[in-house]
């Protein structure tokens, strides 16, 4: 450790001021402090002991519950792929094919947005924050498996530069980076991000007869449109190729769709990592799945067609609902800041995604549009909340 | 009626180096300094002695030219062996080398049955009248204005704080004519907030003149500002005063015995001092006799005060005028690798994110002065909340500081929060904001503009 400490103090004059790369501090301090962690000490006056949790390590929480969801991304994107051509191969074949198309996308993203991160940091010489960890992951595990690493990288540059850093940085961005990224691609390139031949990473191979790579919630509105029992299609989905979407199925994740959101088991033990750590608002992720439930049972009542009639627990296990509200819902910067403000906007992400998935015909999946729109409500919501506040008091003055 | 409140939220700090409740046998300090900077609310400090004078207890060495009755008093006698200033001749220290015995200046004793600005005038003229403390804004209280109420906490909740019935033994009779006298300033009540997990320690059991309410649970349930939000809230042109127990007993001494008797008995703790106990002492004692040859180890900080709201001081430092108690612990300004990824239980922390298993930890923490990472954004929502028991949104309140938002400052509830009650959200914060500093900052902004 002493000679990485010597390394360090060796370069450093480089980077003070004076040095020749003078410029360049802030990388210089950002992986320093990354190795370990600063020396730095209480001032004289106010606290003169400070809690042993930094942001860095709240960040690094998130990134270790993703990781359940992002093994079993891999896992499943290899078990699609040999789904659909046909092919029985074991265990470690499905993880070497899936770790060969996911690596890639994971490695652009955090390449392109550290990069972009740093290149902020220079120009505007403010100290490398730790929030890219999360948005790195994240951005990931939201591609299809069948995304060009180009569009990655773009997108990645997008949702950096103008989702995050036009607002002066981590903790000042309005929409949750890892959805801009998502979104941008959803509207920019939709060929690569929606349809139903994205999800299944194919590579040379062709797909055997009779294959559908359609997602859950595709096949879902098709029932609607086609006056089938909703449940009926899902179980005969694919079902000659053992990739039907039973409950049991879409619950486990092994059902296209892009890379981390398909398990909503995983996402569940990432909820549970995220609420026992105390990092993310277990308020959010309570009120998310509930407010998509009671939408759903509101559905069911109203029904007019089969997908509405499809049974509400199903809402909760399609899609990327799970992946959603656990991980992109519960950003702490782009929600709701205030505890009641939580509930309300946990559940009307729910609610919302819902609406979108069943009644608007042209997006099959509706959290991203419910996330990326209460976030940009998240600040009305806080403002009644606050509001609130102040008219307490307001009103006890004049009492 | 006295009032019971439970509070939930909040947070102790069970830190290594509490002070055994017997009196140390440590040589007492020689030298006693006034320190100006421990007011924040004084304006144009003038110094009444030059060097080289001699005083008595309670002669006047210090005033505020903006609020001149009241007096900043020697605290012992002897001679004046230094008037300290720092940059821009800003006022530091007055230095105060003690005779072996002390002697007061006698200003005669206070009857009580005079009008109130009769008792407020005499009060401001002996010594005693800077442990009155106003809210809001947390500053030395003015003798002309007549306060809604005045509240006393009789219990510390702060890390390795000094226990009052120890500290304070012996003197009920001083006690309750403190309460006597300040009951005398009010239309409204004095109140007197107790430990409710506790019965009461002799000193407050049989207090009358006052309103005994009692407070549990976690710290912050000790200050003052909480137990106030919690009784009668501090609104918008509301005044009240505040005064800590050791304050009422030097006024009680005031009223009784007539003279400035600033001795108390302070706390000395610590992970660093070998010997921890009870000292009796003077307001602003030189801690050096206390510290050195005292330590465990070489590199330590010194703090006036607790670790929360404290004051880092020298070795041969000087005790805050408001503080009675010492705080050594390690400093803390080391590098530790992958520090901010390592899992341990012996790190005290409020939260449980990955590897901080500090909940599993039996017993008391050591802990020292390193921030453990660097500043950043507020990022982390729902935290202050936790540890601040009252209808205050602390974040949106910081944020508006920030901004320098007046009319948000005042409607989110700056009037009900001194730096004291912030200092555990200080502590909590994974962004490490100094927002005991913040606070005083907006305070600041709506005093004086």
């Amino acid at each position: 450790m002493k000679a990485l400490q010597n390394l360090f103090d060796s370069i450093k004059p480089n980077f003070e001021k004076g040095g020749k790369w003078e410029k360049f501090y802030t990388l210089y301090e950002g992986h320093r402090t990354i190795v370990f962690a600063p020396d730095l000490t209480t001032k004289a006056k106010g606290a003169q002991i400070k809690d042993a949790t930094d942001l860095k390590r709240v960040m690094i929480t998130v990134v270790i519950a993703m990781i359940p969801a992002l093994l079993f991304g891999i896992l499943n994107i290899g078990h699609q792929h040999f789904l659909a051509t046909g092919e029985e191969v074991g265990f470690m074949d499905k993880a070497l094919f899936g770790a060969m198309s996911v690596l890639p996308i994971l490695i652009v993203s955090y390449a392109v947005g550290l990069l972009t991160e740093f290149t902020f940091c220079v120009i505007r010489n403010h100290p490398i924050s730790e929030g890219y960890l999360v948005s790195g992951m994240l951005i990931a595990l939201v591609m299809p498996p069948y995304i060009p690493l180009w569009q990655v990288a773009l997108a990645t540059i997008f949702a950096v530069v103008i989702g995050k850093e036009v607002f002066g940085g981590t903790g000042m961005n309005i929409l949750n980076v890892a959805m801009t990224a998502r979104a941008f691609l959803y509207f920019a390139y939709p060929a690569q991000i929606s349809g139903d031949q994205v999800w299944t990473y194919l590579g040379e191979k062709t797909a055997v007869d009779g294959f559908s790579g359609a997602t859950a919630l595709a096949v879902a509105y098709n029932a609607g449109v086609e006056g089938t029992p909703a449940v009926e299609a899902l179980n005969t989905h694919n079902s000659a190729f053992g990739g039907d979407f039973s409950f049991m199925n879409m619950f486990l994740g092994w059902i296209p769709g892009s890379i981390g959101e398909t398990s909503t088991l995983m996402a569940l033990v990432g909820a549970v990592i995220l609420i026992a750590t105390g990092v993310a608002s277990w308020k959010i992720i309570v009120g998310g799945f509930s407010g998509a439930f009671a939408m759903g049972l509101l559905m069911n009542a109203l029904a007019v067609n089969e997908y509405m009639a499809m049974p509400a627990h199903y809402h909760l296990v399609m899609g990327g609902l799970a992946f959603g509200v656990v991980f992109m819902a519960t950003d702490p910067v782009s929600a709701a800041q205030t505890e009641a403000g939580k509930w309300i906007y946990g559940i009307l992400i729910g609610v919302l995604t819902v609406i979108i998935r069943v009644t608007n015909p042209a997006y099959p999946e509706g959290i991203m549009l419910a996330v990326l729109f209460m976030n940009v409500m998240a600040p009305l919501i806080d403002y009644y909340v606050v509001k609130a506040n102040k008219t307490r008091r307001l009103q006890r003055a004049t009492v | 009626m006295s009032k019971i409140v439970k509070l939930r939220k909040g947070f102790d700090l069970k830190l290594v180096g509490k002070a055994p409740l017997e009196l140390s046998n440590l040589a007492g300090a020689q030298t006693f300094a006034i320190k100006p900077t421990d007011f924040p609310g004084i304006q144009r400090p003038k110094v009444l002695v030059n060097e080289g004078d001699t005083v008595k207890a309670g002669t006047p060495i210090l005033i505020d030219k903006a609020m001149d009755q009241v007096i900043y008093a020697a605290p012992v006698s002897g001679e004046i062996i230094e008037v300290k200033r720092g940059e821009k001749r800003k006022l530091l220290e007055i230095k105060i080398l003690a005779d072996s015995a002390i002697s007061h200046e006698n200003f005669g004793k206070i009857d009580l049955n005079q009008p109130a600005e009769a008792i407020a005038s005499k009060l401001a003229a002996s010594g005693v009248w800077p442990n009155i403390i106003q809210r809001p804004y947390g500053v030395v209280a003015n003798p002309a204005d007549t306060p809604k109420a005045i509240y006393v906490s009789g219990f510390d909740t702060h890390p390795l704080a000094p226990d009052y019935g120890f500290a304070l033994q012996g003197e009920e009779k001083y006690f309750q004519a403190g309460i006597d006298a300040l009951a005398k300033l009010t239309p409204g009540k004095v109140h007197l907030n107790l430990d409710g997990s506790k019965s009461a320690p002799a000193v407050f059991s049989g207090v009358k003149n006052a309103q005994i309410n009692q407070f549990s649970g976690p710290h912050p349930a000790g200050n003052v500002g909480v137990q106030i939000h919690h009784l009668d809230p501090i609104n918008k042109g509301d005044l009240v005063w505040t005064v800590n127990p050791y304050g009422v007993v030097q006024i009680g001494k005031a009223v009784l015995e007539g003279v400035y008797d600033a001795s108390k008995t302070i706390a000395l703790t610590g992970s660093e001092l070998t010997k921890t106990g009870y000292v009796k002492t003077y307001v602003g004692a030189n801690v050096s006799s206390y510290v050195k040859g005292n330590l465990n180890s070489g590199h330590v900080r010194v703090i006036s005060g607790n670790v929360l709201t404290g004051e880092k001081i020298n070795l041969d430092g000087y005790l805050g005028f408001y503080h009675n108690q010492i705080t050594v612990i390690p400093e803390g300004d080391y590098e530790e690798f992958l520090g901010w990824l390592k899992p341990s239980t012996s790190k005290l922390s409020f939260h449980k994110a990955i590897g901080m298993l500090s909940f599993l930890h039996k017993g008391e923490f050591k802990v020292d002065t390193n921030t453990h990472g660097e500043e950043r954004p507020f990022v982390v929502s729902g935290v202050f909340e936790k540890v601040l028991p009252m209808d205050i949104l602390p974040t949106y309140l910081f944020k508006a500081i920030h901004a320098e938002d007046f009319d948000e400052m005042e409607e989110l509830g700056l009037y009900e929060i001194i730096e004291e009650d912030v200092a555990l959200c200080e502590f909590v914060d994974p962004s490490k904001n100094e927002l005991q500093e913040l606070v005083r900052h907006g305070i600041e902004l709506l005093m004086y503009s």
